[in-house]
């Protein structure tokens, strides 16, 4: 690693203040993404900004229509949380399947949004459920919010406060998980909402995506079978070591299908 | 330099470290526990876990001043007035170890997945140890150990 400034601020209008003028600055929150970078030199941030320690980003709230969860709250708080098993449990279930109990017990929802991680899975759920990512600065729905590898709307220096989720009708989600890292090889959320269905698929390609015919069929039928016979193209998706692109497009429907049946189609 | 004050293992401590410094560094290094170790310094293997506040985790990717006024145990302070653990006699007893490279870490991993779930299933535990790796034994002994643990700590 290489050496860094360490500042801990109280309140989120200090931690902004910093990273405002600290401009190779970097926010930490958990750190199970970013300390991993620093040991392999592959970041040199000037100063880290440990919002670790900020009250206002911690926490959820769930009220008949919503899920809200601070941005600082660990993944291991969700999975646990009765009140969110009760009103949405595919997203109790998917914060449950993160990493391991270690990784739970300090990784956030605010640092896995902001990284982007193409095998991360809260982008699921985001883009699923069409959450509402609230920051220092504006709002940004789901649909905005991903942009590709590594890449999000988010401005330099914009803090993620919280994560506002709808609840739906039903959803489901299912992963193939990389049998040794347990990292999301694919992945899909599947949510009845207000606003009709939404299929997201995490870990395919270089960020979550929706997949709009996947969505059309369950409209017209909302059941596994309707999903049965559809098959992704392999173009632009992720190739690598685990899996080739291929076998991801295959995947895909196969993750699909069983989400759907966990939601009860 | 900045100071980090800790209380690890029911003592306060306070040392002088770089901002860098992981906790795990902090402990073998700066306090001279070496019952922590490190096993692969990626976040992978688990044999560096520790309690801080009461839950478990890889003190390889926590960074010291991440723990400032925070409680810390490590395998040293579980076997209290010369009497083991019940989870350490339980490894003891079940031969769930054969190097002992990942013990400490299985250990305290496999304390807190006790403390914190009553009525463990064998698959339950499984699932509870994906965190940590073993090398030598395949598991089989080491989940007998946290099952039998697990009556005698009452759970
Ligand atoms: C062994 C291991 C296994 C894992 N397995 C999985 C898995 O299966 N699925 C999965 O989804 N994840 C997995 N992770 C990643 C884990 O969930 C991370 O904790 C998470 O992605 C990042 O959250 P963090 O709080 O640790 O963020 P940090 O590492 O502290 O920060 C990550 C990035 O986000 C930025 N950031 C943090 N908070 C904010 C905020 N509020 N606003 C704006 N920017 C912010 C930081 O500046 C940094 O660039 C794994 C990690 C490890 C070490
Ligand atoms: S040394 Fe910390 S997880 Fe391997
Ligand atoms: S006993 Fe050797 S690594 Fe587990």
């Amino acid at each position: 690693m290489y050496a860094f400034n360490y500042h801990k601020p109280k309140t989120l209008a200090e931690a902004q203040a910093l990273i405002g003028k600290l401009p190779e600055g970097k926010l930490l929150a958990g750190g199970h993404t970013l300390i991993p970078t620093l040991k392999q030199r592959l970041a040199q941030p000037s100063d880290l900004i440990d919002i670790g320690g900020i009250a206002e980003l911690k926490g959820l709230t769930v009220t008949a229509s919503a899920v809200t969860i601070g941005a600082g709250t660990r993944h291991d708080e969700v999975a646990r949380s009765a009140e969110v098993k009760k009103a949405i449990p595919a997203l109790a279930l998917l914060a449950s399947g993160i990493g391991d109990r270690q990784v739970r017990a300090r990784g956030t929802i605010g640092g896995s949004l902001a990284n982007s991680d193409p095998a991360a899975d809260y982008p699921g759920a985001v883009l699923g459920l069409g959450a509402t990512v609230h920051t220092t600065k504006r709002t940004i729905k789901a649909d905005d919010f991903f942009k590709g590898m590594f890449e999000t709307a988010l401005d330099e220096g914009e803090i993620i406060t919280k994560v506002e989720f709808p609840v739906p009708k039903r959803a489901g989600y299912m992963k193939f998980a990389n049998p040794a890292s347990r990292y999301v090889m694919v992945g899909s959320f599947v949510a009845e909402t207000a606003g009709g269905i939404r299929v997201a698929i995490n870990g395919a390609g270089p960020c979550a995506f929706r997949w709009a015919e996947a969505e059309k069929a369950l409209a017209a039928k909302f059941a596994a079978a309707s999903v049965e016979g559809l098959k992704h193209k392999a173009d632009g998706l992720n190739s690598d070591i685990h899996a080739s692109a291929e076998y991801r497009a295959h995947l895909i429907t196969v993750m699909t299908k069983r989400a759907v049946a966990q939601a009860g189609g | 330099m900045a100071t980090v004050s800790i209380t690890v293992n029911g003592n306060k401590v306070s040392r002088d470290v770089e901002p860098r410094t992981l906790l795990v560094q902090y402990l073998r290094e700066h306090l001279g526990l070496t019952g922590t170790h490190v096993g692969c310094d990626t976040s992978q293997c688990g044999a560096c876990v520790v309690h801080i506040d009461g839950a478990s985790v890889k003190s390889c990717t926590t960074l010291a001043m991440q723990c400032e006024g925070a409680s810390v145990t490590t395998i040293e302070g579980l076997a209290k007035d010369g009497k083991l653990h019940p989870m350490q006699e339980a490894f003891r007893e079940h031969h769930a170890l054969q190097c002992g490279f990942c013990t400490p870490g299985m250990i305290m991993s496999a304390v807190d997945l006790v403390e914190k779930n009553p009525g463990l299933t064998e698959d339950d535990i499984r699932h509870g140890l994906e965190g940590n790796l073993c090398r030598c034994t395949g598991y089989h002994n080491i989940v007998k150990a946290i099952a039998a643990a697990s009556k005698t700590m009452g759970r």
